[in-house]
């Protein structure tokens, strides 16, 4: 075994069932890109319930809309994207071994994730005020755009906030993990643990952090931006 | 190493895109240019996830075709997803 033909030095970040660091990186990377395959497909059921429900009761998903705060959720939007942003960068500090610069922006891809977090609680709270949340407790008290003596049917609205709920809430679960993961590559990181040779933890991580950031580009002109020129 | 290391001014050009396109999108939805108003916004999210895809992912630079072959087939699968559920949804009402 130890003359076979393929001469490789092996680094303890080598793990022994792969010829190479490239083929290591190019099968962990794949095995990320199946796994958001799936997430795909896990959000993908929840924009289809959405987009029915929006075809059925479009007037209603609309007055629903825009009680949501354009304003806040265009902050959002950019916080995320600044997110983004720092963690492509830590993925480049990471392949040209700048260990101190790594940290930086990891550490800034969290808090950005934090603020994320608790702008998305800001507005929850405020739901909450306003018994927008389904259930026993909720009301909904709108007219139609134009007809103050036609009033929204409660019960359709109550989809439209059914489905927001799902589906920033899963998204904002999906947030938690992802601040999960860069405390974890930050421990990593502080311990020197990534080299221009290898650092797929932060390639794969920063993978996930994006797709979590695309689910939210889709969520904000959904969610956020049904019929707000009436 | 086969690994493609962009320069960061092509990150914050990016990220610059980005910015704009978030504000365009939130522009445009303020007039009222009838049923184009989702098409556009749409539009607008599948420029912004393209691109994060394409330079933020490194999918541009990528030699790995079975990358590109997964998300192409992860793509597909939910199409199936959302025409077929709309096409059934669509043509008969909701009770």
């Amino acid at each position: 075994m130890s003359d076979s033909s393929v001469a490789v030095e092996h680094t303890p970040e080598l793990r022994h069932h792969f010829a190479d660091m490239e083929q290591q990186r190019n099968a962990a990377s794949l095995g990320m890109w199946l796994f958001l395959g799936t997430e795909i497909m896990f959000f993908g059921g929840m924009f289809c319930a959405y987009l029915i429900y929006r075809l059925a009761y479009y007037n209603e998903f609309a007055v629903a809309s825009r009680t949501l705060s354009l304003p806040i959720g265009t902050i959002n939007t950019a916080v995320l994207i600044c997110s983004s942003l720092t963690v492509a960068l830590s993925v480049r500090a990471a392949q040209l071994g700048k260990q101190k610069l790594v940290i930086v922006l990891l550490v800034l891809t969290l808090l950005f994730g934090l603020a994320f977090l608790g702008i998305k609680g800001y507005e929850w709270r405020e739901k909450f005020v306003e018994h927008h949340i389904p259930g026993s407790s909720f009301s909904f008290d709108e007219a139609m755009p134009g007809h103050p003596e036609a009033k929204i049917d409660p019960r359709h609205a109550q989809i439209f906030f059914s489905l927001y709920f799902a589906m920033t809430g899963m998204h904002a679960l999906h947030m938690i993990i992802g601040v999960g993961i860069f405390a974890v590559l930050i421990l990593m990181a502080w311990r020197g643990r990534f080299t221009p040779e290898y650092h797929t933890p932060v390639e794969i991580g920063g993978l996930y952090w994006h797709f979590v950031d695309i689910v939210w580009i889709y969520l904000f002109p959904l969610l956020y931006l049904i019929d707000r020129h009436k | 190493m086969a690994e493609h290391i962009l320069s960061s001014k092509l990150y914050w050009a990016i990220w610059a895109i980005l910015i704009c396109l978030t504000v365009v999108t939130a522009l445009v939805a303020r007039v009222d240019l009838g049923w184009f108003n989702p098409v556009a916004a749409l539009l607008i999210a599948t420029g912004k996830a393209t691109i994060v895809v394409l330079f933020f992912m490194h999918v541009k630079y990528t030699s790995e075709k079975l990358t590109t072959m997964v998300i192409v087939s992860a793509l597909f699968w939910l199409l199936i997803l959302l025409a077929l559920s709309l096409a059934d949804y669509s043509t008969r009402p909701i009770s």
